[in-house]
């Protein structure tokens, strides 16, 4: 019997829990010619805000030791051009689009959110509160715990569609958010954005990227973020979104025993944009030896007591 | 339509302290590769560096029966990968994404095809010179280089037709060539003062400022330029907005657009450069 992949999001069912993260997969359309986006759980569109944005000056990238730091700076085509020009396109490759939204001030998120209940295709709205880069907006909603609450009750009363705010790392007590989000009306949560971070050119005594500070990604972060979205699991029901540093099979089973419902994938679809069919045949391969029927019974059995050797 | 492939290296000649050339047994990549077209590779297995590393594919490699049998690619040892990748041997293997990207535009007799390499750059120019050997354009290869034994590939140039305008910065001449002291804009600049009524396309490939003065050159003259930009660049596939360089389609202001799927050849008269471009874009 082929092993059951689908997972529910709240009201969404997916076909399997791999969504391209926000960021790492332009609006979608860039990877049609190497991916059947409707083969995936889903896609995050890069960040959109009303208007569109330039983002940062390059260099916008630098590798650290088994990660990346960026500072794009949110360069988008705004939502109006993403629903004219994108959109249709996306329901016709059959996509189940998440649109990442983003905002300068806490009646930008509403603006995006209303234009986009009011678009067809939809699947549910990712809310960027958490970009490290860039200055106004975003993370001065995701760093405080009355922000999170106010922009996630504020849009879910402006649209329909499932909310999923997608958390910062940079904080104390990440799960204290989640609660927040929670609390607000949250659909779902996504975890984790970015660390913020830093690398210097040594013989030059400049920064690595124009920016200065950008986001850590990478498998270099993954064994932090599998411990938030376990943080976060014990404290909340909504479903989580659970990201950092995923490259195959085993990395994303690692985030469902830790709690996470679905996964997200985004730096590692850089270094192997065909890496979608090779997870799922992981996974699939790993439910038949553990004898699981459907994935999502994997999600939070993560067993805390000691370490054990494994017999095969 | 981009392939993956886990690529063999078939042969890593080393043509100096420095460079390389990487020949990978992918003849599905070498069957679609157009002139200026690139790859995204990196050795198989290995996470740091994590990311694959962009090059244009140097030659389409055919073998004795004329049937394409892989790509090779130019390589210069600059940093961790190219570090890697220069002492590669036979046998090992490279993931191999492509090809990408947008290639030359080959141009026709009468007009000339001007191609301007500095250092590295040379790297698209052999599978253009092909091309243009086998539309029978007339064709010149500018190719500056600091030393004399930095100059690389001048016979297979030769053996399809290609005229030579060789520059060393140490003033150093290849054996039996012609060469001047000085940066590859000097014999490009005498070129261009003297190019005839059917005019020349200015081909580009190389460091910064040698685009940007070639680019430049060009225009004075009123000659058509296709540069081939190199930036940082994370997936080649459009996904992460890294390697966007600023581009000016008439009087519009300039936008950053992305030079893995929008380039990395663009028209040298589009593209916007730092010292005109008040620190908006490259490094």
């Amino acid at each position: 019997m082929t092993p059951d992949l689908s997972v529910k999001l709240g009201a969404l069912t997916l076909p399997n829990p791999l969504i391209a993260a926000s960021g790492c997969f332009g609006y979608g359309l860039e990877y049609e010619q190497v991916v059947d986006l409707s083969s995936l759980g889903g896609i995050v569109s890069k960040g959109l805000f009303m208007k569109e944005r330039q983002g940062h000056p390059p260099p916008r990238i630098v590798e650290t030791p088994a990660g990346m730091i960026n500072a794009i700076g949110l360069q988008g085509i705004g939502v109006h051009r993403f629903v004219n020009e994108k959109l249709p396109l996306l329901r016709r490759a059959g996509a189940r689009t998440f649109v990442n939204v983003c905002g300068t001030t806490l009646d930008e998120y509403v603006e995006v959110c209303k234009v986009l209940s009011d678009a067809e295709g939809v699947a549910a709205i990712e809310l960027n509160i958490s970009c490290p880069n860039i200055k106004e907006g975003g993370i001065q909603f995701g760093c405080s715990l009355d922000g999170t609450y106010h922009v996630v009750s504020a849009v879910k009363k402006a649209t329909h569609l499932p909310v999923i705010p997608k958390l910062t790392p940079n904080v104390t007590d990440v799960a204290s958010f989640a609660r927040a989000a929670e609390d607000a009306g949250a659909d779902a949560i996504s975890l984790v954005n970015t660390f913020l971070a830093m690398a210097i050119d040594v013989e030059t005594r400049r920064p690595r990227i124009t920016n200065v500070l950008g986001g850590l990604s990478g498998p270099a972060i993954r064994p932090i973020a599998v411990r938030m979205v376990w943080e976060c699991y014990q404290l909340v029901k909504i479903p989580i979104i659970g990201m950092g540093g995923i490259t195959d099979a085993r990395d994303a089973i690692e985030f469902m025993l830790a709690g996470a419902a679905a996964v997200q994938i985004g730096t590692q679809n850089f270094v192997d944009p065909f890496i979608w069919s090779k997870v799922i045949d992981g996974m699939q391969d790993y439910m038949k030896r553990h004898n699981v029927a459907r994935i999502s019974e994997l999600v939070g059995t993560f067993d805390p007591a000691p370490p054990r050797a494994v017999h095969a | 339509m981009p392939v993956d492939i886990e690529a063999t290296v078939i042969a890593n000649e080393r043509l100096s302290s420095d460079y390389s050339v990487l020949s990978l047994r992918a003849p599905e990549v070498g069957r679609r590769t157009q002139p200026g077209q690139f790859i995204m590779v990196k050795p198989v297995g290995v996470t740091d560096p994590l990311l694959r590393r962009p090059f244009s594919v140097f030659e389409v490699l055919r073998d004795a029966t004329g049937n394409i049998a892989g790509i090779s690619l130019l390589n210069k040892r600059a940093g961790r990968s190219t570090r890697k990748l220069y002492e590669l041997e036979p046998g090992d293997v490279v993931s191999c994404l492509g090809p990408l990207g947008v290639p030359f535009k080959p141009v026709q007799a009468p007009v000339e095809a001007w191609m301007v390499a500095g250092g590295v750059g040379l790297a698209p120019f052999a599978t253009l010179a092909e091309t243009l050997s086998a539309l029978g354009t007339p064709a010149t290869l500018f190719y500056g280089a600091r030393t004399a034994g930095e100059l690389f590939y001048l016979e297979f140039f030769e053996r399809r037709g290609i005229t030579l305008a060789l520059t060393t910065e140490d003033g150093g001449r290849p054996s039996g060539r012609p060469c001047v002291k000085g940066l590859v804009t000097v014999p490009l600049e005498a070129a261009l003062q003297s190019a005839g009524p059917a005019g020349a396309m200015v081909y580009a490939c190389g460091p910064e400022p040698m685009l940007e003065a070639v680019a430049g050159l060009a225009a004075r003259y009123h000659q058509p330029s296709q540069v081939s930009v190199e930036r940082v660049m994370g997936c080649g596939l459009g996904g992460c907005y890294s390697c966007v360089v600023p581009v000016k389609h008439g009087d519009e202001h300039a936008n950053l657009v992305r030079s893995c799927i929008s380039g990395p050849v663009f028209d040298g008269a589009e593209l916007v450069w730092p010292s005109t471009s008040s620190g908006q874009g490259t490094p």
